[in-house]
């Protein structure tokens, strides 16, 4: 009998300052092997400073039914945004 | 690198590497180990028994090859010594010229040769002397070495009944190969032998009674008497090895590649 | 429908989300979905792996990227095969690094198919019990050294060639994995080229030694594009879905107009006496690719077929009590501890309990 290795999502920070973003995933048999297996796989190119893995099962994510109730509120409110406001041409540091 | 194939790379080679230079004859010595053992490892690519695990031995491998330029480098040509001693040159250790075996087999040889490495390059790098700058940079690694063969230590010892009887079997096995990476090497004079070898076996069998192992009892003497492989007494298979690595290279006398 | 997903929030601004059908309205909601799904593909919208996509092309990218990971693994056979005889330590550790990229390469499209709910393990099966192809080049041998430079200059060039567009592939995850990558390919390329440079330009025999080599992968690259486009069978579907950007015809006469003056500059010839530069189309003319052979290799024939899958059913099969005793542990210390896997605490690096010995933060690459 062979036990499969369970999948998991590797999230990588590039270097300090930056935060952690999703740079793919791979299998292990536990949370410490995830994390090295990530650091040989996701970081080979000195591409991270830090790793977290996370089981995939462990995420929950909205599903495409709900992603228009979901993330909708959001469209229809430009004001958050800083190009919604017009300001004077000259006006500096704003 | 042009090399040649004059008497001096094959038949005075092995009075070179026991010249009369300390450092030179210090670092063949390991830069011997870390390029026959990531050979070794290097066996390992398109076999591993799970993609992962492809790439962390190649990692390790790539660190070791690394080491072995750097410490080559300073004993002379990095591919002369390489490519033109003999068997009968090569100071490594016979530890890490024993064939690949099982996966149990490799990492039991790297977690004897990683715990070993670490303690002595940690060593290497506080002191002062000519290895200190190369050390420094080559314990972060072997750190790393020493991590990957405790993890999987403790998986197969603490695994299945099967991975622990193939674990059990690897540590007798190479056990009698240990005591020879304690015999003094010329050239590093500053290194407590005695001290080193009691961190040595106080990590090692802490690890090993995490995995739900012990320390192997029995002669730790070589196949021929501690300190073999340094003397350029080696194994059979590491003849057979060295013909591979090397065929090349000597088939195109004073080629560059 | 195509979704925004979490990952790309940050732009998703005001406006940016893809058109959406109506909510509640009764009709034919599959055909709703294909239209929104072909609308959105159309507009050059990425497919993330939760949105609803047509069966055919969730099929037909699994397909496709599984062929493309066990390509990716099976081909680090051929080169591993010189890692023990590399000539020189620069060109051992080169070439090491190289194989194992293969290897990242494998696990970074094996994950992407992953998001289309195929596990790896299903499509290693699949690849062993022979039901899923890897690229037939890698049934061919490494008989020299100068074949490791060969199949960096050639077969990876040829792969970058084919590879490129498929970064702005219609599908996202396998998109970001093309990038990725890219990105180390192209030192696969240069590292193969330089390695041949150095020969053609060394003794009598390292120049033969790379001039065998180059006319033995020369034809084998130019099939890796696949057969000409009146005879692909998925090709046309695919490019409508913008999972292929290219026909097979147009990637392969770019290859030969971008291979035929990097073989001047190495001093090589190719062994194609068709070969010539057609002023009127722009392009250089080549001879006719003997595609019995192609398609006799593809049937298991060639040189190396049963090897290549042999030893990967071995290195798997020998490799299985490795990966259930480490399984076992997991469950074993997972029950002990009962403890969440890795969870970040306060925005640090998940620390795993128990090896105070160890430290992950700031792990270093």
């Amino acid at each position: 009998m062979t036990q499969n290795w369970p999948l998991w999502e590797v999230f990588v920070r590039s270097r300090r300052g930056l935060s952690h973003t999703h740079a793919g995933s791979l299998h292990a048999p536990d949370a410490e092997m995830a994390l090295r297996n990530a650091r040989d796989l996701y970081t080979r190119r000195s591409e991270g400073v830090s790793i977290w893995v996370v089981p995939s099962t462990e995420i929950t994510a909205s599903s495409p039914d709900e992603r228009d109730p979901f993330f909708a509120p959001a469209a229809d409110k430009p004001y958050r945004h800083p190009t919604f406001y017009d300001i004077p041409e000259g006006v500096r540091h704003l | 690198m042009t090399s040649n194939m004059t008497s001096d790379a094959t038949g005075t080679a092995a009075t070179a590497a026991t010249g009369t230079d300390p450092v030179r004859s210090a670092a063949m010595a390991l830069g011997d180990d870390a390029l026959i053992l990531s050979h070794r490892l290097g066996e390992w690519a398109g076999h591993a028994p799970v993609l992962e695990e492809e790439v962390a031995l190649a990692n390790i491998a790539l660190d070791l090859l690394g080491q072995a330029r750097l410490l080559l480098s300073m004993a002379g040509d990095e591919d002369e010594l390489a490519f033109l001693r003999e068997e009968r040159s090569f100071r490594n250790l016979q530890l890490v010229e024993r064939p690949n075996g099982d996966f149990a087999h490799t990492i039991a040889r790297q977690l004897y040769f990683s715990f070993y490495q670490h303690e002595l390059y940690s060593e290497l790098a506080a002191g002062d002397g000519p290895f200190a700058p190369l050390a420094a940079k080559a314990v972060k690694e072997t750190a790393y070495h020493r991590d990957h063969a405790e993890q999987w230590t403790l998986r197969l010892g603490d695994g299945t009944q099967e991975s622990r009887a193939r674990m059990r079997a690897a540590l007798d096995e190479l056990w009698k190969y240990t005591g020879e990476m304690f015999q003094p090497v010329d050239g590093l004079e500053g290194v407590e032998w005695p001290a080193l070898e009691e961190r040595w076996l106080a990590t090692v069998g802490a690890v090993l009674e995490r995995a739900g192992l012990t320390l192997p009892e029995g002669p730790r003497t070589g196949a021929w008497a501690a300190g073999a492989g340094r003397q350029g007494l080696h194994t059979e298979p590491f003849g057979r090895m060295l013909a591979e690595m090397q065929h090349l290279h000597r088939s195109h006398p004073g080629a560059s590649w | 429908m195509v979704t925004v997903t979490p990952e790309s929030g940050q732009e998703a601004g005001p406006g940016t989300g893809p058109a959406q059908p109506g909510h509640g309205e009764i009709g034919d909601l599959g055909a709703q979905l294909a239209a929104a799904f072909d609308a959105a593909v159309a507009a050059d919208e990425r497919v993330e792996p939760r949105d609803w996509m047509p069966d055919e092309y969730r099929a037909s990218l699994v397909r496709q990227m599984a062929q493309h990971a066990h390509s990716e693994i099976i081909g680090m056979q051929p080169e591993a095969n010189w890692i023990t005889r590399a000539p020189s330590l620069r060109r051992k550790a080169i070439l090491m690094a190289k194989v194992q990229d293969e290897a990242g390469h494998g696990l970074y499209l094996y994950s992407a198919a992953e998001t289309l709910g195929t596990s790896r393990d299903e499509l290693l099966d699949k690849l062993h019990s022979g039901k899923q192809k890897y690229s037939s080049i890698f049934n061919y041998p490494t008989l020299t050294w100068a074949d490791v430079g060969a199949i960096g200059w050639l077969v990876d060039g040829a792969a970058i060639t084919n590879q490129v567009p498929i970064c702005r592939c219609s599908y996202g995850p396998y998109a970001r994995a093309m990038v990725r990558i890219c990105k180390e390919e192209s030192f696969h390329q240069r590292q193969g080229y330089e390695l041949l440079l150095a020969l053609s330009k060394g003794t009598e025999a390292q120049h033969a030694m790379a001039q065998d080599a180059v006319d033995r992968w020369w034809w084998p690259s130019l099939m890796m594009f696949g057969p000409p486009d009146g005879e692909s069978a998925h090709s046309a579907q695919s490019m409508a879905w913008r999972i292929k950007r290219h026909s097979n015809d147009e990637l392969r006469q770019r290859f030969v107009d971008i291979a035929v003056p990097q073989a001047e500059s190495l001093g090589l010839t190719l062994p194609d006496p068709d070969l010539k530069w057609n002023e009127e189309r722009g392009h250089y003319d080549f001879g006719a690719i003997d595609w019995a052979e192609f398609w006799d290799v593809l049937k298991g024939n060639g040189p190396c077929n049963e090897q290549r899958l042999s030893q990967r059913r071995t290195a798997h099969e020998e490799g299985a009590w490795v990966r259930d005793a480490a399984a076992a542990y997991a469950a074993k210390h997972a029950r002990q501890a009962d403890r969440p896997a890795a969870r970040p605490a306060d925005g640090t690096t998940a620390e795993p309990a128990g090896h105070p010995a160890t430290n992950h933060e700031e792990t270093q690459a």
